[in-house]
């Protein structure tokens, strides 16, 4: 097999649903070697998520875990028991990084804390991806995506101002958090070679929407008390900045520079509204006639299909976009000449496709070479073939209920 | 010395506005020296955010908070002695990191295949809009566009009702953050092979790439995922309730039927709890309307903070919606240094964004403020570059370094 970007890299990942997984598949599908640990018969929390075929769960079926969980051994371990915390141990004295996304306080009782790793395997690598953190007063409290954006302010950002604040969308607090893992986990990489040593990385996730997304701008609440503004379907800076409905669904409307709306309005036709004194000055259009010019374009836009509109803004280099649902997007010809979806074969699930590559390496492409794992489907090959347990311990273990 | 991880590495960021800036941040965060390229002819927008108090590109505190860390130089790349510079820079760098459009670094003589041939080490990242080839590749893009173009934004709305679409620089973020990643790949196997690479990166790819299980239910069983709200497949309640207070939300979501237990019994057991409607997850989730009014009646008589204190004390996850203020004085984020104060020359102090991530044994922190524009063009360009003082002093005054 060719040499990947992280040939050689040894991983193991004790999470469950989508931040560790996440984390580790940007690993994974660059060629780290991950061990998933999951509970033995139920598994990963989204084996029961869901998508499923026909809508009917199965474990080995659900789309969000095989899309997270390619290119990864499975293994099967009862951590709770004695013999369970001995093999992981076994594995994490050879590995490189482990990644987990549980409760501080449950690595602590379990002895899987980074002060017991650290003493195990000096040049181990703990990341530890939890909603708050391992610090700080909420450090053990409960948290689901919709909890850490609320927190980490991205929430507030979304939904019309009379109404709830919307949470992102799915569960982008658990992708941005594993994202930021994985960074992480190389900068305590790259510090290793320097000092000979790991360390344990601690993500916290509603950390991650207060920093990076939108540490930026709190200078402005402290000091001018400033708040955010939720407007619906519009960002309220300069006309145009929303989205639109047209004929056969939605555009995405803005312009930042003078000459691209002027562009467009000279596309529709120059229509005789435009000459209106009160919508010469972009920014007063955006905070006081908004709704009016909506229903003005609006008018227009409804006539024309988002592509008709898209391929007009092309040409004269108007920044518009249309808003692509998730078919359109699925077979788009640009997503397909970059051969971005990619497709699999695996047991029970059968040959799909899944979204592929986030970027392109041109020494070290990435690559799916092999499916999610079946529940223990590795059991075997890492316990027996790696650790040395024997068949018959394999036999004792799964009767025991360790694996 | 405190040791930083990525220490022993130079980055030439050529990046502007949000994605790729963001991107040269973390980098800087860990300790890389990351020089950022601009010049005076076309400003980084970001040093103008519209709507601030302050004026002049000097005092943009959201230039601050993305470009701490970095040093600055000021080059016009237009100009053939400018490029030049570049090319010296980029022989004794490690990585590029350039957001413009795929023209852009061409147009100029700057692109990978010239770079590499320069430094056949040097490890390359673009990440426009939509990737290098293919047939949106020249497209012209604000960061609402990435959303609309990758399906993101199909999902942002009410349930059932119209699509509002993303509406902040969430897909920038997301984008900085995988490209970081990649970078770091992409040096981790130089470090074994001594070999760099060119990575292109589509932004509308990676914003695909988050939103996994829309695009399997569309694979699995051709439907098409509309707007969601703050729906769940699997939790109720899940939604973000009013609070006491102008403009106070709070969010709860419930997964297990035993946290149901917890919820019911934190908030006195009121008797609509004990409606068959509720009693288990199958019916709270055919119920979810009546359900979130229920729970709101509770939510309108605490502030978000006393719902954040009552529920978790049960282990039921709740927190509150934090704006801007609330943010910089929650405990939690207070105790992390989640925003730092940090002195800038031209502004005084500056509250900008801390750390993203905590590393124990080599922590990474602010120990640089965002640059002045040129501020280190004597140290790149005399020091580094050892051109010499008449040298500099005459593509100063021909604004080549300008």
């Amino acid at each position: 097999m060719a040499e990947q970007a992280l040939s050689g890299l040894k991983v193991v990942e004790y999470g469950s649903f989508i931040s560790a997984p996440y984390c580790t598949k940007l690993m994974a599908d660059l060629g780290a070697e991950v061990i998933k640990i999951e509970e033995p018969g139920l598994g990963d929390e989204s084996r029961r998520y869901g998508p499923f075929p026909d809508d009917i769960p199965h474990p080995e079926r659900s789309g969000l875990f095989l899309y997270l969980n390619g290119n990864k051994l499975g293994t099967t371990l009862n951590v709770k028991t004695r013999t369970g915390q001995k093999i992981l141990r076994e594995l994490l004295k050879d590995a490189d990084v482990f990644v987990e996304s549980n409760p501080p306080k449950k690595m602590a009782d379990l002895k899987l804390d980074y002060a017991a790793l650290g003493e195990l395997n000096p040049r181990l690598i703990v990341t530890s991806i939890t909603p708050f953190g391992q610090t700080g007063p909420y450090r053990d409290y409960k948290g689901y995506a919709i909890n850490t954006a609320a927190l980490g302010g991205q929430s507030m950002r979304t939904g019309e101002p009379d109404r709830e604040p919307l949470a992102p969308a799915l569960s982008q607090s658990h992708y941005q958090s594993g994202a930021m893992g994985a960074a992480s986990t190389f900068g305590a990489l790259f510090s290793r070679m320097s000092t000979g040593l790991g360390q344990h990385v601690d993500i916290s996730e509603a950390e991650v929407w207060a920093t990076i997304h939108l540490g930026h701008g709190v200078h402005l609440g402290v000091f001018e008390g400033r708040k955010s503004i939720r407007a619906g379907h519009r960002t309220i800076s300069v006309y145009p900045w929303c989205i639109l409905p047209c004929k056969d669904g939605y555009m995405c409307l803005i312009a930042i520079q003078g000459y691209q709306w002027k562009r467009f309005l000279e596309a529709m036709g120059s229509p005789e509204w435009m000459s209106d004194p009160r919508f010469r000055d972009r920014i007063v259009m955006a905070f006081e006639h908004a709704d009016e010019v909506d229903s003005l374009v609006e008018a227009w836009l409804i006539e024309h299909t988002k592509e008709e509109i898209f391929e007009m803004c092309r040409q004269g280099q108007i920044t518009f976009a249309p808003v692509r649902n998730l078919a359109e997007v699925a077979h788009n010809p640009h997503f397909e000449e970059r051969g971005y979806f990619v497709e699999m074969d695996r047991r029970y699930a059968g040959t799909l496709k899944y979204p592929g590559a986030p970027y392109k390496l041109s020494e070290t492409p990435w690559q799916l070479e092999r499916p999610a794992p079946l529940l223990g489907e590795h059991n075997e090959e890492i316990y027996c073939g790696r650790l040395g347990y024997s068949k018959e311990d394999l036999v004792r273990m799964r009767r025991g209920g360790i694996i | 010395m405190a040791v930083y991880p990525l220490q022993a590495y130079r980055v030439v960021d050529f990046s502007w506005v949000w994605a790729g800036p963001l991107l040269g941040m973390i980098l800087a965060d860990m300790g890389a020296e990351v020089i950022k390229v601009e010049t005076n002819k076309r400003l980084d927008s970001a040093r103008l955010t519209p709507g601030r108090s302050t004026v002049g590109p000097e005092t943009d505190f959201v230039f601050h908070s993305m470009n701490r860390n970095k040093l600055g130089i000021t080059v016009d790349m237009s100009d053939p002695r400018g490029a030049e510079l570049i090319k010296d820079l980029i022989k004794i760098s490690d990585v590029a990191v350039e957001n413009f459009s795929p023209k852009g670094l061409r147009n100029l003589g700057l692109q990978y295949e010239t770079l590499s041939g320069i430094n056949p080490k040097l490890v390359m990242i673009s990440l426009p809009a939509a990737g290098q080839y293919g047939p949106l590749s020249d497209i012209v893009t604000y960061a609402p566009s990435l959303g609309a173009l990758c399906g993101y934004s199909s999902l942002i709305g009410y349930p059932g009702e119209r699509v509002l679409g993303e509406q902040t620089p969430y897909l920038d973020v997301n984008s900085a953050i995988h490209g970081a990643f990649a970078v770091m790949a992409a040096l981790y196997y130089r470090e074994r092979t001594g070999k760099g690479q060119y990575i292109d990166m589509a932004q509308i790819e990676v914003g695909a790439s988050t939103i996994g299980e829309a695009f399997m239910e569309y694979f699995m069983n051709g439907r098409v995922m509309g707007t969601t709200g703050n729906r769940n497949p699997v939790m109720a309640p899940h939604n973000n309730y009013p609070c006491l207070g102008e403009g106070r939300w709070v969010s709860i979501a419930v997964k297990t039927d035993d946290e149901w237990l917890s919820f019911c019994n934190a908030i006195g057991n009121p008797p609509w709890t004990e409606d068959v409607r509720f009693s288990d997850k199958f019916n709270r989730m055919r119920s979810q309307d009546e359900l979130d009014r229920l729970v709101s009646d509770w939510t309108i008589g605490h502030t978000d903070y006393e719902v954040m204190d009552i529920l978790q004390k049960a282990g039921v996850a709740a927190t509150p919606c934090l704006d801007l203020m609330e943010r910089f004085s929650d405990p939690q984020f207070e105790a992390r240094g989640t925003h730092l104060q940090v002195e800038h020359p031209a502004t005084g102090v500056d509250i900008i964004a801390g750390i993203p991530f905590k590393l124990s044994d080599t922590p990474c922190e602010v120990h640089r403020h965002a640059p002045l524009l040129g501020e280190h063009n004597e140290y790149v360009f005399g020091e580094l570059l050892s051109r010499t003082k008449e040298e500099i002093a005459q593509l100063i005054e021909d604004k080549v370094i300008y």
